[in-house]
């Protein structure tokens, strides 16, 4: 065998395994979608329940995408700022919901906050509840979304260093204001590029917000779990087939932002593991 | 010579020094913002993760906090069963035959997803083709894509009414498909950089000395990327062994197809949290290993690679 065939055999070989396992099924869901036609997939998106889905998802990603975002720039400022007793614990700790299952998340957050968790009883006489609510729906969210600010945010703050900072202070800018003036706009990318993988992660979260949603139909439901129940509960497969016509589209969306993104900072690395 | 062992520091500018009372305060007012700061976001995320994960492991052994009361906090721990339930719940034959899928099934994808990287990432930097930057953005696809969809739509093509006929709904075959499809970009990503920063000088040398493609490859260029590889290998196992939404559907709701993650829904279905959390507590265990495991080998390796 000589350079040239395997150069030939290992790029055919390359390409037909992506094409297999990627590109075939996700170029038939939009082939299929352009074949239905663009009504069929109006009347199936603007059904009481999937737009009640929609509305829900997009509740949850407001609410748990500011916050995530505020806490990831946060941790990125302090670990960035020195080291200190714990530092490297705090940020392992960050990364925990992506090695943990999503289902093993959700559980996690029942066992603690559910009736039947630690603090249930206390949160019950308070008038919360976690389980079956759009409470947990958010938590879990925000649970599951939480790493990817700070992942995106800190290696751009490192590279950038103190030194402006350093002269912002000594030249009298209070810490609010250097923040606001130098080091933010210093980081920008950065965060914009976290705020993207976590919106794509928050509105296609489904393992753990199925768990603690308990699954009602047009109350605790959001966008990925109405494609599960449409399709494993209802045989709705053309419901199902228009949720996740939404949700790809976006994803494809955010994938295009986030490669610009890199384009601009090599310091952005792919990380939505 | 006469200069001043210390410049004044009004010639630099910088702030007369703090003395006594002022300068501590001022350094108490410096960590308050750093440890403000951390404490803060300490609390939440032992709120959002660290508390319930805790929670987990305690339930999973059995070993559960009473609150009597919140106001009189005055906290009754007991210990029941403890291991002995665990033990219990997670030796339950379909608990079992559900985790050895899972670990399986894991190893196979995180092994393929090695080979399979390596040869991407290979193309990806040595190779150029027209429409190479396509291939590449395909890449990134499974990592954007919700786990749902990708459950949905492995299903459409490789389903029961599969248009090119051929099924896997309910067999390990579309299980495999589907944890390959989502574990696809750690490899490649991992292995990527490093063969890009290789300068094929070593490369150069061995040729000229006769060594064909094959034996360069295997002796010369593997030896540098296998801290890369195990990387991907353990990310993708850790992904594969957790996964559920991609596999949720194309699983079907038979035993023989019933990996850890949808046995720990099943379980929470019919609310049986205890055996949930021992089930989930093995998991976790699991993936812990192997991640700790292939961090140590690709540590070793690297240090062995340059010291």
């Amino acid at each position: 065998m000589n350079h040239t065939t395997r150069k030939w055999s290992l790029r055919v070989l390359v390409i037909l395994y992506l094409g297999l396992l990627v590109g075939l099924p996700v170029g038939y869901l939009f082939i299929k979608a352009f074949s239905h036609g663009f009504h069929a997939f109006w009347v199936e998106v603007t059904k009481p329940n999937a737009l009640a889905a929609l509305r829900l998802s997009g509740e949850v990603a407001l609410i748990a995408v500011p916050v995530n975002t505020v806490i990831g720039v946060g941790a990125a400022l302090v670990l960035a700022k020195r080291k200190f007793f714990g530092s490297r614990a705090l940020q392992l700790a960050f990364d925990i919901p992506v090695a943990v299952s999503p289902i093993i998340i959700g559980v996690s957050l029942v066992l603690a906050y559910s009736r039947i968790g630690w603090f249930g009883s206390w949160l019950a006489t308070q008038g919360i509840q976690i389980l079956f609510s759009p409470v947990g729906i958010v938590m879990a969210t925000m649970a599951i979304s939480l790493p990817y600010v700070l992942r995106s945010v800190l290696p751009v703050l490192i590279e950038v260093g103190k030194d402006q900072e350093d002269a912002a202070r000594t030249l009298g800018a209070g810490p609010l204001r250097t923040f606001w003036q130098v080091t933010l706009p210093a980081i920008r990318w950065g965060v914009l590029y976290g705020v993207t993988l976590t919106i794509a992660r928050t509105l296609g979260e489904f393992g753990a917000v199925l768990v603690v949603s308990g699954n009602i139909t047009g109350k605790t439901q959001t966008l990925p779990i109405y494609i599960f129940d449409a399709w494993d509960q209802n045989f709705d497969t053309v419901g199902a087939f228009a949720g996740a016509l939404v949700l790809a589209s976006i994803s494809i969306v955010a994938l295009v932002i986030l490669s610009t993104l890199r384009a601009r900072e090599r310091k952005l690395h792919v990380d939505l593991a | 010579m006469d200069t001043p062992a210390r410049a004044p520091s009004s010639e630099l500018g910088a702030p007369p020094a703090r003395k006594g009372w002022r300068r501590f305060s001022a350094r108490l007012r410096s960590s308050f913002g750093l440890y403000g700061g951390a404490s803060l976001i300490v609390g939440y995320l032992s709120i959002i993760v660290l508390i319930p994960i805790a929670a987990v492991a305690a339930h999973g052994f059995s070993f559960s906090i009473h609150t009597q009361g919140w106001g009189a906090a005055f906290w009754h721990w007991h210990l029941s069963a403890g291991f002995g339930t665990f033990w219990n719940d997670v030796t339950q034959p379909a608990a079992i035959s559900a985790i050895r899928l899972s670990l399986w099934l894991s190893l196979t994808v995180a092994a393929i997803n090695a080979v399979m990287g390596v040869a991407i990432a290979w193309v990806l930097v040595r190779d150029k083709f027209p429409g190479k930057w396509f291939v590449e953005a395909f890449i990134d696809l499974p990592f954007a894509l919700p786990t749902i969809v990708v459950g949905v739509v492995l299903l459409f093509l490789y389903g029961t009414a599969s248009p090119i006929k051929i099924d896997l709904f309910e067999t390990w075959m579309g299980l495999l498909v589907a944890l390959l499809f989502v574990t696809l970009p750690f490899s490649v990503r991992a292995v990527q950089p490093v063969l890009a920063s290789l300068d094929g000088e070593a490369e150069a040398a061995a040729k000229s000395l006769g060594a064909g493609g094959i034996r360069t490859f295997v002796w010369v260029v593997l030896p540098s990327l296998w801290p890369a590889v195990l990387g991907g290998f353990g990310l993708a196992f850790a992904r594969a062994i957790g996964e559920f939404g991609s596999i949720s559907l194309i699983a079907g709701g038979i035993g023989r197809t019933t990996l850890a993650s949808s046995y720990i829904y099943n379980l929470t279905q019919g609310f049986l949290w205890t055996n949930a959390a021992a089930v989930s507590t093995a998991l976790l265990v699991f993936s812990l290993v192997i991640l700790i495991a292939t961090n140590v080998f690709a540590r070793r390796i690297q240090h062995r690679l340059a010291p």
